[in-house]
């Protein structure tokens, strides 16, 4: 029996995954018994969206990419039906995957995440069934914390303390909440572990609720991901039917049950007593700590509070023991790290590489480098409270104290590749102008200090700053970092920090009016190029203050002294005919 | 709470929700949602159940309603255009996408246009960086795009709703 198997990941579904299977479906009906046709979550090679792999029964396994309803006719045709694989269409995994270590990933794009079997199959809830039964809580913490395991939500704090902490905290009610309020923009490896394997992340948490003595676990998950819910509220509801959640799991008289908690729009709440506020139905306002959550957490109970990420490695880290999760990685920063490689990278996706690896390696060797094959400029990691790592970085290698010694910090995974032309002023602008709309107005420098900065960012992108502009930024973003009372405040500025450390030429150009990127459009020169220009008339006709002149059929023109630089002619012109000068 | 009360909900899945409310703490979000999903947005009337069943103020429904973004006040369009604002979409020009969006409709982002057709709405980040630039229209995702195909897009969604009508 052969298996056939569709990436519906998130990122599938957007590319049109959904019509692959559908005539897929219709294709092998008559087949059924020896063609399968199988789902899974995200397989990682995003950029080759659709992905359809054929499993045959020596289990060779070929992986098409850029897969259409068009192409299923050819692939049933010549490769299902009469065993040939159409070899202009197949995807080379070992490319990508030659690097890579996948612990946190090991099922993604592997299982059919709707089914409990495939992941049981694969060792799932073993590692429950050895901690309950076979290991008191004190041994799983001292294991957890034998692997040198830290937060992947971006601190890195050391699970096994966290653990300890909340384990030593007298109460007759403890929680674990499962973090999944993933809103860095440019990140999506928590939403793909929780929709290509949301076994994982619940057996996590109750490894965890057992460690501590909670017997509730709450997954906060971001509303804006559906798949991901919908994923989470099947596999809750099979995995208590099948007795690893509920009550006396495997009969060791440890009860254990989860809740999911959709959160509704707010980037602050994943901060821990925020998002504790949030569950509570209030506004998710960070509060002062101490108390921290391991003392006092949801309903003032004791909380543990860990990321998705995190908690899909405990179950591996259990059933594999704490040696072997100390074998990759640097000094202090054990195991793996999931990336969400986007941006100007020819091969971007999901990847999860031993800590220690280079950001180099990550962009060039798994990356495939970028898109236009220049080198690349600078390398954002950390989402908004994160920063740029310019190329003469490109050899620190992804390890928490190394990275932040950079100004960036690791975050939650996000690594948005950058070549020239992204203008780092206009990046600045841009995370800037997302935490300041995002604050929660508690604290008056995050509140008042953010709108402030991005004022002078406004400026300086439309060509009226001062050198002396950038001291302030300088000076506000450092007194930003130093009042605020949450994570939010304390690294909002660190996207304006990192650009203006490494790319203070670029800052320099814009207040001399020159954007090098020619991304800020005040500071650039329309023109039209000749060459390419049939004088179809739309840019003049889309021209509200009549720069543009021309006859019909003839090259057009552009008024300098008349162009208010609004950028419209770009987005009419079939034939990539403006240019910006 | 009474029964009687919830009589001029039509929809029932936020209806059930609030009759079924017990008074447990914490579900004034849950709440918020189920009226959301019911009416498209939040209507006062809704405010006014939920404030009655959790016994929490109207004033501060209010406060949590305008601090989540997911929270609508106003009804929206029949489709519902979310131009994705993340980083991935950032570098690789998702200004010049929003900006088309606006002069294709007429309108600025949260406004709605006049014919009730089309709500524009700019959104942090829609996880599929890959696919950059991207726009969701309802629940179809469109990828890889310049401004030219999306005012395609645009067009045919205009269309559509042309012949229908």
């Amino acid at each position: 029996m052969w298996e056939v198997v569709v990436g519906l990941g998130s990122c599938g579904v957007a590319a049109g995954g959904l019509a692959v299977q559908q005539r897929l479906k219709e294709l092998l009906e008559p087949e059924k018994e020896r063609l399968v046709l199988k789902e899974t979550g995200c397989i990682g090679l995003c950029y080759r969206e659709v992905l359809v792999e054929v499993f045959e029964d020596g289990r060779r396994r070929t992986l098409y990419g850029g897969v259409t309803p068009e192409r299923v006719n050819r692939i049933v045709e010549e490769h299902l039906r009469r065993g040939r694989v159409v070899a202009e269409w197949v995807v080379d995994r070992e490319e990508v995957l030659a690097k890579q270590k996948r612990i946190v990933l090991r099922n993604c794009g592997e299982i059919d995440p709707t089914r409990i079997e495939d992941y049981q199959a694969r060792g799932g809830y073993r590692a429950l069934e050895q901690a309950v039964t076979e290991m008191t809580p004190e041994q799983v913490i001292e294991t957890i914390a034998g692997s040198g395991l830290r937060g992947r939500g971006g601190a890195g704090f050391p699970t096994g303390t966290k653990w300890r902490l909340a384990r030593a905290s007298q109460d007759e009610h403890k929680y674990v909440i499962c973090n999944a309020d993933e809103g860095d923009p440019g990140a999506f490896m928590d939403r793909s572990v929780l929709e290509g394997d949301p076994h994982s992340v619940l057996e996590g948490m109750a490894i965890a609720g057992y460690a501590i003595g909670a017997g509730e676990g709450y997954v906060y998950v971001r509303a804006e991901y559906p798949l991901a819910i919908r994923r989470l509220r099947d596999a809750v509801a099979v995995a208590r039917e099948k007795g690893f959640l509920g009550r006396n799991l495997f009969g060791s008289g440890f009860d254990f049950s989860i809740r999911l908690k959709e959160g509704a729009g707010a980037f602050v709440c994943g901060e821990e007593t925020a998002l504790i506020a949030s569950i509570e139905g209030r506004r998710g306002m960070p509060r002062v700590r101490p108390p921290f959550p391991t003392e006092s957490g949801l309903w003032g109970h004791p909380t543990c509070i860990n990321n998705v990420e995190t908690l899909a490695n405990v179950a591996w880290i259990i059933s594999n023991r704490a040696e072997a999760f100390r074998s990759y990685g640097t000094e202090n920063s054990k195991g793996t790290k999931v990336f969400a490689l986007a941006g100007k990278v020819r091969r971007g996706g999901l990847v999860e590489v031993p800590m220690g690896t280079t950001i180099n390696e990550i962009i060039y060797d798994i990356g495939g480098g970028t898109v236009s094959g220049g080198p690349f400029k600078a390398a954002q990691l950390g989402g908004p409270s994160g920063g740029c790592i310019p190329a003469s970085l490109g050899d620190t290698p992804v390890d928490y104290e190394q990275i932040t010694a950079t100004g960036a910090i690791m975050g939650s995974g996000g690594m948005v590749v950058m070549d020239e032309s992204t203008c780092m002023v206009d990046i600045a602008r841009f995370f800037l102008s997302f935490t300041q709309n995002e604050s929660c107005g508690k604290c008056t420098f995050c509140r008042i200090g953010t709108k402030r900065m991005l004022e002078t960012l406004e400026k300086v992108c439309a060509g009226r700053g001062k050198p002396e502009d950038l001291d302030t930024l300088a000076e506000l973003g450092e007194q930003i970092k130093a009042s605020s009372n949450c994570g939010l405040g304390q690294t909002a500025p660190n996207p304006v920090l990192t650009t203006l450390r490494y790319f203070h030429d670029e800052y320099e150009a814009h207040i001399k009016g020159k954007c090098p990127a020619r991304v800020c459009l005040a500071l650039v020169e329309f023109g039209i190029d000749p060459g390419k220009c049939n004088g179809c008339g739309m840019c003049l006709k889309a021209c509200d203050p009549g720069a543009i002149s021309g006859q019909a059929k003839e090259v057009h023109r552009i008024d300098r002294s008349k162009c208010v630089k609004c950028g419209k002619c770009i987005t009419v012109c079939n034939r990539d005919a403006v240019l910006k000068v | 709470m009474d029964p009687g009360n919830v009589k001029e909900i039509v929809v029932p899945a936020f209806g059930r929700m609030l009759w079924r409310h017990s008074g447990e703490p914490g579900m004034l979000i849950p709440l918020l949602q189920a009226a959301q999903d019911s009416y498209g947005y939040v209507p006062p009337l809704a405010i006014e159940q939920i404030a009655e069943a959790t016994r929490i103020p109207a004033s501060e429904v209010f406060g949590v309603i305008t601090f989540y973004k997911q929270f609508r006040l106003r009804p929206l369009g029949e489709h519902i255009i979310r131009v994705c604002k993340g980083t991935a979409c950032h570098v690789l020009g998702a200004e010049m996408i929003a900006q088309t969006v606006g002069e294709e409709l007429g309108i600025t982002r949260d406004e709605t246009s006049e014919d009730g057709l089309f709500t524009f709405l700019e959104v942090a980040c829609l996880g599929c960086c890959s696919l950059a630039p991207v726009v969701m229209i309802d629940d179809q995702a469109f990828g890889r795009l310049t401004p030219q195909k999306l005012r395609g897009v645009l067009r045919r969604y205009r269309k559509k709703a042309d012949r229908a009508a």
